[in-house]
């Protein structure tokens, strides 16, 4: 151990700070009597603003990418800004549950305690720049889900739902392992930088052994990503779980992913892009079909934004395997999954809002003549059913652009036509949701009820819905920002 | 003098064993945990098996994080376990089918 160097600790400033913090609160919220339980709540969102402001910082003082921690640790402007990302679209999963678990009185200081350790295990997956890194990250997010998702521990659905989640996720884990330790083996290194170099003269048995361990890698990505052909625990999961969950389990994990896959398949592999990029065609084929195709035939709405995510998640493969041809597709991959993000938080975060007094108003028909309930809800709604579709003032519909755009000059012509051809098949589903709030008369039982709604959702929703607009009427800057990140 | 490839190939079919675990298992979940942990414990072998003949100790560090996380997940998995317990009564597989569609 002779040449042994300090690491910058100072790049690690936002992960250092939301561990503290989230060790703090972890006390605080034992010794906090119960009727200031609010601190606990305040408390996190606290520190998930002052990330967000560390990682700001750390934008305009490291414009050069640095690695540190002895390579395992990158600080460059994809991991930045998918912290940002995270930061943001975590407080927003926060100010949603805070309602939602106190009317189900499910333990409340832990739901956001393990919420922060999962955003912690997202920030180190987006700054992970080696295998181990990579996997700590991925395991420290996706352990507080499980725990999360069975939180409501009277429904017995959710329950279900977290055993199935936990059972295929270290399934996952175990592949991606796997797959890790083949390339152990054939390099002698676990660390991403220097590995597309170490690849380059490769001999036909690294080769070979390579491109087993990217089987498995890529079948762990895919698991925790929810793509067909590893996408069984996704509908179960997201309709199980209580709905500010899914909610949190369908946004920031996502973006965390992307950036992994990122890393993995053009940071490392470089020298198997043509034997990633069949794959990735192949599954997000399989995903658009499947996702699309499946989400017709539900009755509950959330299985069937399940189904949709699964389509999404296709898409954005879509951008990564152009990404090798014309650049421009990683940011077009990049740009959708955020969009995608801010979307489907907001849907997952209307059905929360309307299941109030423990009824959870997960069937399409409780949206019946939502326009007559709640005017404003139900134009939201229609903003981000919109979006999903890709319908044009939308930012759905420059998402999907971009990606059509990156497909054709990557002379991917006919995979453009074939996404297009699908996106047409989802419109149908979405637009349902919207015919359904606008013409049709509500469920008797419903009709008249009160919708009641707190200013803070009702702040909350309406910049999550407005935004899918605005993004959509001005997306130059979020598409520049997604330029800067993955160039 | 075991060679490499004699490693290998235990690690492998104790991973498709545990594999195989997953996904024919119609029992109980106990089971499915078991059958976690041997996927993790056969990665593990291929990760000592490549350290040692490679003469890299990185591989054996690598096997404590995993050592750990394995820990920390059968710590969850019986978690859930016992919740799901306590509420069916039950911790057979095939009764895990409320959800589906």
């Amino acid at each position: 151990m002779t040449n042994f160097t300090m690491p910058l600790f100072s790049v690690a400033v936002p992960e250092i700070f939301v561990l503290c913090m989230a060790c703090i609160v972890l006390l605080v919220d034992v010794f906090v009597k119960e009727r200031f339980r609010w601190v606990t709540y305040a408390l996190v969102q606290l520190t998930l603003v002052i990330g967000f402001l560390l990682t700001l910082q750390q934008y305009h003082d490291y414009p050069q990418p640095i690695v540190t921690f002895s390579g395992h640790y990158v600080l460059d402007k994809l991991a930045v800004l998918t912290k940002l990302f995270i930061f943001v679209v975590s407080f927003f999963a926060f100010i949603y549950a805070n309602l939602y678990i106190k009317e189900r009185r499910m333990s409340r200081g832990d739901y956001y305690i393990l919420g922060l350790f999962a955003v912690l295990g997202m920030q180190v997956m987006a700054s992970a720049y080696s295998f181990l890194t990579i996997f700590l990250g991925l395991e420290l997010s996706t352990l507080p889900l499980y725990a999360m998702v069975a939180m409501q521990k009277d429904s017995r659905v959710a329950i279900e739902a977290s055993m199935k989640y936990f059972v295929m996720g270290a399934l996952a884990s175990g592949l991606l392992l796997y797959g890790i330790s083949i390339v152990y083996g054939a390099t002698g290194s676990f660390e991403i930088f220097g590995m597309a170099g170490l690849l380059q003269n490769a001999s036909s048995t690294q080769q070979a052994a390579l491109l087993l361990a990217l089987v498995f890698i890529l079948a762990g990505i895919i698991f925790k990503f929810g793509a067909v052909p590893f996408h069984m625990w996704v509908p179960d999961v997201y309709t199980g779980a209580p709905t500010t969950v899914t909610l949190f389990i369908a946004s920031a994990p996502k973006i965390a992913a992307f950036a992994i896959t990122m890393r993995i398949l053009v940071e490392a592999f470089p020298a198997l892009t043509s034997h990633w990029q069949h794959a990735l065609i192949a599954v997000s084929i399989l995903s658009m079909f499947g996702g699309n195709l499946l989400a017709i035939a539900q009755t509950n709405i959330k299985r069937m934004l399940a189904y949709s995510s699964i389509a999404h998640i296709g898409y954005t493969f879509l951008g990564i395997l152009a990404g090798p041809v014309d650049p421009q597709g990683y940011s077009a991959a990049m740009f959708y999954i955020v969009t995608y993000v801010i979307v489907a938080a907001g849907a997952f975060a209307i059905i929360s809002i309307l299941s109030t007094h423990n009824i959870e108003l997960d069937q399409l028909d409780d949206y019946r003549g939502l326009n007559a309930r709640s005017p404003w809800l139900a134009f939201m709604m229609l903003l981000l059913m919109f979006s999903m579709a890709g319908v044009p003032p939308t930012v759905g519909f420059f998402a999907k652009l971009g990606l059509l755009e990156a497909l054709v000059a990557a002379h991917y012509v006919w995979l453009a036509a074939l996404a297009l051809l699908f996106a047409i098949v989802g419109a149908y589903y979405y637009l349902r949701v919207v015919m359904l709030m606008y013409f049709e008369e509500p469920k008797s039982n419903l009709v008249g009820t009160h919708i009641s709604v707190t200013p803070s959702l009702m702040a909350a929703i309406s910049i999550n819905g407005v935004a899918a607009l605005i993004l959509g009427l001005l997306p130059s800057g979020l598409i520049d920002l997604c330029r800067i990140s993955v160039s | 003098m075991i060679s490499l490839s004699q490693f290998l190939i235990v690690a492998a079919i104790l991973f498709g064993l545990g594999v195989a675990g997953l996904i024919v298992n119609r029992k109980n979940i106990i089971s499915l945990l078991m059958s976690v942990e041997l996927i993790l414990l056969a990665v593990n072998t291929n990760f000592i098996a490549f350290s040692h003949f490679q003469g890299n100790n990185a591989g054996q560090v690598f096997v404590f994080f995993i050592l750990t996380v394995a820990a920390a997940e059968a710590a969850i998995g019986l978690a859930i376990m016992v919740v799901l317990f306590r509420k069916t009564h039950t911790i057979e597989v095939q009764n895990l089918d409320n959800l589906k569609g």
